[in-house]
């Protein structure tokens, strides 16, 4: 059993040539990591498992959610100990307990969640832990200082040593992090999916920071399930499935296809195959809607715009523009201060949510862990979240569990949730199936107007393409639907319109086909056009802003005009 | 070597036994009380007594004999009152520390309801008595969830407070209005046909303890089998998606303290209705409600769970007191025991995720230990898990 394939599907070999190719073919490995096997109760996390990394490259870790390149990582950096197998840095066999050991070791980890101090200066940060201290036992600030403002020269990586980490972006804080590693002397950086927080132009930044840092010798460890970043930015691929590895090729010898049937164990369409959209008529208006955001300040700035049946308007935008705020508004989840708000005619603007569900609106939530789901019901219980004070469910102040159970396992097989049985707490169940469960949930309301924000977030290929043709199927099967994502990538796929949100206001409306990346991350940043700084509705601005984007050869869209194709 | 191989299995079925979540939940209390009787054996042995005289005095207390056992009914019944009522908040993710005050309040009203109403049947007085102590339980649970649900104001003050309220109100009403004639501060007694029917006499024990087991399967049921319960369960778990699936968080925070108070007003009730016939002025807490909070935790409030530990905790404070006089070891010890029973199980939930991602070294553990025999392989693993 333990990983006779996967070492028949990495022979050393070709693993050499590749090497060869990036010409570092010379040096032995810095760190190799031999048979390492972890098991969790009842999961096999890492089995059999081992991968090299040489000085001076980039390795990728692709994997889908749950196929165990965090554990591995988390071994690395001692935070695990494996049950069995071996680590040896710099060709030495060596036991790592705990990251102190790590970090001596010149390993270093940046987590997929910061670990910053927020009121605390860059520099301050950076040094925590490792502080120069100067006579008497005194903290040394201003070397620490000028140590930082080295460090970041050296390594390009500009950052104010002085700001204070709760007011830079998160892109900067990202810096911070690998300051810190690098302050500690580490020779191999491990980065956990660093782009999954990033705009696209900062995922640019951190390529070329990465770069850098291999340029001077440094070795990087990137774990990723997007194929992109992968492609762009990695010299090897090792592919983990389920605990194993699948196999390990460099970078240029590959494509995404392979790669994603080497992550998910068979073919995967990466591109969304659909039709043209047949927009049919208005189901969601919204009219000069102004919402005020979690700390009373304006996140909606009188935002127009409409959703006929049969099309997917996207919403682009960086996140923390108003998405989450429009998301809200529309579901009655927050209150609108003027404006209004209507579906198939009839008025929903400051309705309680049961009465927005009630008029055919269903809604995708954001973050499924914290909105979507209740984590310790079970999976029929969640089914029901909207609907279980109606028939069948409901039965006087009765739940008829038969029916609910019943009811579940329909849903469970339609949408093909993998698990054992439809009593299963949710929150047991991976993030791909967790997320299966909402979408099936609200796509069984069948809705008139179905709200996505963010509707793929955290899901792994497999997941992803399950996702996205439900949408397109929805839409052709006549549905609204409004699509709120960050991933650019996934509202130029599936959209039939784009929207673009900029601090509040819709500074432009662009058919899907039409639209280029370039633009819309230029919308995205705020690209200063004149049409912008006025303050008017997208209504009566949008047709100029839309000119300037590009969609003049069309003529017709404004932003309450939706293109019909 | 076959030996060997039977142990590892014997582990295996342990292990997928142990990730059962509904397992994990009775092993913690369970392994909690037996910790807490060898803490007290230890204490006992201490102070220079017998251990297993100790105990056995207790279970004679506790056990020894038809009266025996009715008092410890009598004991347990407000407990499974008041523990409901702290579980059922629970469930709606709200602390109810106000289980005494709505206890005190419950006293009184039912009281005031038992004298002050004459020449009704049983039939009639018997119900709405304990109706009069139940709503005003629930009035005094109503106040704090209002406030909660309208301005945000966190309910473990409030009802805090309202303990206080409830306490020097009853004292005023006990030596003012309702004051009995005569030089004690207590109501004058209830009308016979508000009394609680004592089905076993010659004994005290009456039909509060099976309206007790009643109060058991009524939130049993509607926790789990209705849509109201549906709703403060999704409440209590996250607010955030009970409001986005269309659930009222407001009425369901006030529904559930008016029904928290409810319970706790029939524990005050029933003592009053059952065995005391009267409001006595109580100078200070009686205990009742705040020892429904640790039966709710060992229960991990679930309505069984309660049960049982409403029996267990009412056994102890019954047997103890024989235990002091026979045995002449003072009770305090089993005070200790409570505590320790209390403090392992609330501490279960900072292990439980403090040994998350270390879990496998404890499987590893376990692993070895049941290559060599059997048995203690699963002992291994509860004591890694929970004590790890």
């Amino acid at each position: 059993m333990p990983g006779a394939g996967s070492r028949k599907q990495r022979p050393l070999a070709p693993l050499e040539k590749g090497v060869c190719a990036l010409s570092v073919r010379d040096r032995a490995p810095i760190v190799e990591m031999r048979n390492i096997a972890v098991t969790f109760p009842g999961v096999v996390a890492n089995d059999d498992v081992s991968i090299d990394v040489y000085p001076g490259e980039i390795l990728a870790l692709l994997g889908e959610n749950g196929a165990g390149k965090t554990t591995l990582m988390n071994v690395l950096y001692g935070l695990y100990r494996p049950d069995s197998g071996e680590i040896r840095i710099g060709g030495k066999p060596v036991g790592i307990g705990d990251p102190s050991d790590a970090i001596k070791l010149g390993i270093g980890m940046v987590h997929q969640h910061f670990m910053l101090i927020p009121p605390f200066t860059v520099a301050e940060n950076i040094v925590l832990g490792t502080e120069p201290v100067g006579a008497g036992g005194v903290l040394d600030m201003a070397r620490a200082v000028r140590d930082v403002k080295d460090l970041s020269a050296k390594y390009g990586l500009a950052v104010d040593p002085g700001a204070r980490v709760e007011t830079i972006s998160v892109g900067m804080q990202q810096r911070v992090e690998i300051l810190k590693s690098l302050y500690r002397g580490a020779q191999v950086l491990i980065l956990d999916e660093p782009t999954a927080v990033l705009t696209p132009q900062e995922v640019d930044e951190l390529a070329a920071i990465m770069r850098n840092l291999t340029s001077q010798g440094k070795s990087i460890i990137f774990i990723t399930h997007k194929l992109k970043e992968v492609m762009a930015i990695s010299d090897r691929v090792t592919v983990l499935r389920r605990g194993r590895v699948v196999g390990t090729v460099p970078t240029r010898e590959t494509t995404p296809e392979d790669l994603a049937r080497m992550m998910v164990g068979r073919d995967v369409v990466l591109s969304v195959d659909k039709g043209p959209a047949r927009a049919g008529d208005v189901v969601l208006r919204v009219e000069d809607i102004h919402v005020k955001g979690a700390r009373g300040l304006p996140a909606l700035k009188g935002v127009s715009f409409d959703v006929r049946a049969g099309e997917i308007v996207g919403i682009a935008g960086i996140e923390g523009n108003g998405q989450s705020e429009l998301v809200e508004a529309l579901t009655g989840l927050r209150k609108v201060a003027s404006g209004r708000i209507s579906v198939e005619g009839r008025d929903i603007t400051n309705r309680p949510p049961r009465d927005v569900i009630g008029k055919g609106v269903a809604h995708i939530p954001e973050d499924r862990q914290r909105r979507g789901l209740i984590l310790s019901f079970s999976i029929a219980e969640n089914l029901i979240l909207e609907r279980y004070h109606r028939p069948p469910f409901a039965r006087g102040i009765n739940l008829d569990f038969r029916q609910v159970r019943a009811y579940a396992r329909k849903v469970i097989s339609e949408f093909d949730v993998r698990t054992p049985g439809e009593n299963v707490r949710v929150g047991s169940l991976s993030g791909g199936n967790q997320q299966k469960v909402v979408v099936a949930r609200e796509l069984s309301l069948e809705p008139r107007l179905l709200i996505a924000s963010q509707p793929t977030r955290g899901l792994d290929v497999g997941a992803i393409e399950f996702v996205h043709r439900r949408l397109v199927a929805q839409r052709d099967a006549g549905k609204a639907i409004l699509l709120v994502s960050l991933e650019l990538d996934e509202i130029m796929s599936l959209a039939d319109r784009i929207l673009v949100l900029y601090e509040g206001r819709i500074v432009g409306s662009v058919r899907a086909e039409e639209a280029t990346e370039q633009e819309i991350g230029f919308l995205m940043a705020g690209g200063r056009r004149t049409a912008a700084d006025d303050a008017g509705a997208g209504t009566r601005t949008g047709g100029e802003r839309d000119a300037r984007v590009g969609s003049r050869r069309e003529g017709v869209p404004g932003v309450a005009h939706p293109v019909t194709t | 070597m076959p030996e060997s191989g039977r142990g590892a299995k014997a582990s295996q079925a342990w292990r997928t036994l142990l990730q059962r979540e509904d397992v994990r939940e009775l092993l913690i209390p369970v392994v909690a009380v037996a910790l807490a009787l060898v803490l007290g054996a230890v204490l006992v042995m201490v102070g220079g007594k017998s251990p297993a005289a100790a105990y056995s005095a207790l279970v004679r207390g506790a056990f020894g004999g038809i009266g025996n056992v009715a008092e410890t009914l009598i004991n347990i019944t407000p407990l499974i009152f008041t523990g409901l009522s702290v579980a059922f908040s629970f469930r709606c993710g709200l602390f109810n520390i106000g289980a005494e005050g709505q206890l005190i309040m419950g006293q009184i009203i039912a009281a005031w309801a038992g004298f002050a109403l004459t020449g009704l049947p049983a039939v009639v007085h018997m119900p709405l008595a304990l109706l009069a102590g139940v709503a005003a339980g629930a009035i005094w649970g109503a106040v704090p969830g209002y406030l909660k649900a309208r301005l945000g104001v966190h309910e473990v003050i409030n009802t805090i407070m309202m303990n206080y309220i409830a306490l020097y109100l009853s004292h005023y009403l006990v030596i003012g209005p309702l004051k009995a004639p005569g030089p004690l501060p207590v109501t004058p007694t209830i009308a016979p046909a508000a009394r609680l029917w004592r089905f076993l006499p010659p004994t005290r024990l009456h039909l509060g303890v099976l309206l007790a087991v009643a109060a058991v399967w009524l939130v049993y049921y509607i926790l789990f089998r209705t849509t109201l319960g549906y709703e403060i369960r999704a409440v209590g778990q996250n607010q955030e998606a009970a409001r986005y699936g269309g659930i009222s968080v407001r009425k369901n925070i006030v529904l559930a303290m008016v029904i928290s108070g409810g319970l706790a007003g029939a524990a005050g009730a029933v003592q009053v209705l059952g065995l005391q016939h009267k409001f006595l002025d109580i100078f200070s807490f009686t205990g009742y409600g705040f020892d429904g909070i640790a039966v709710a935790l060992l229960g991990r409030n679930h309505p069984l769970g309660v049960l049982a530990g409403a029996c267990l905790f009412g056994t102890l404070a019954r047997g103890a007191i024989l235990m002091q006089s026979i045995a002449r070891i003072p009770k305090e010890i089993i005070g200790i025991v409570q505590a320790t029973i209390v403090l392992v199980v609330a501490a279960d939930e900072i292990i439980r995720r403090f040994i998350a991602p270390r879990r496998k070294a404890a499987a590893a553990t376990a692993t070895t230990a049941a290559a060599a025999s059997e048995v203690p392989a699963g002992g291994a693993e509860g004591g890694a898990d929970h004590g790890a």
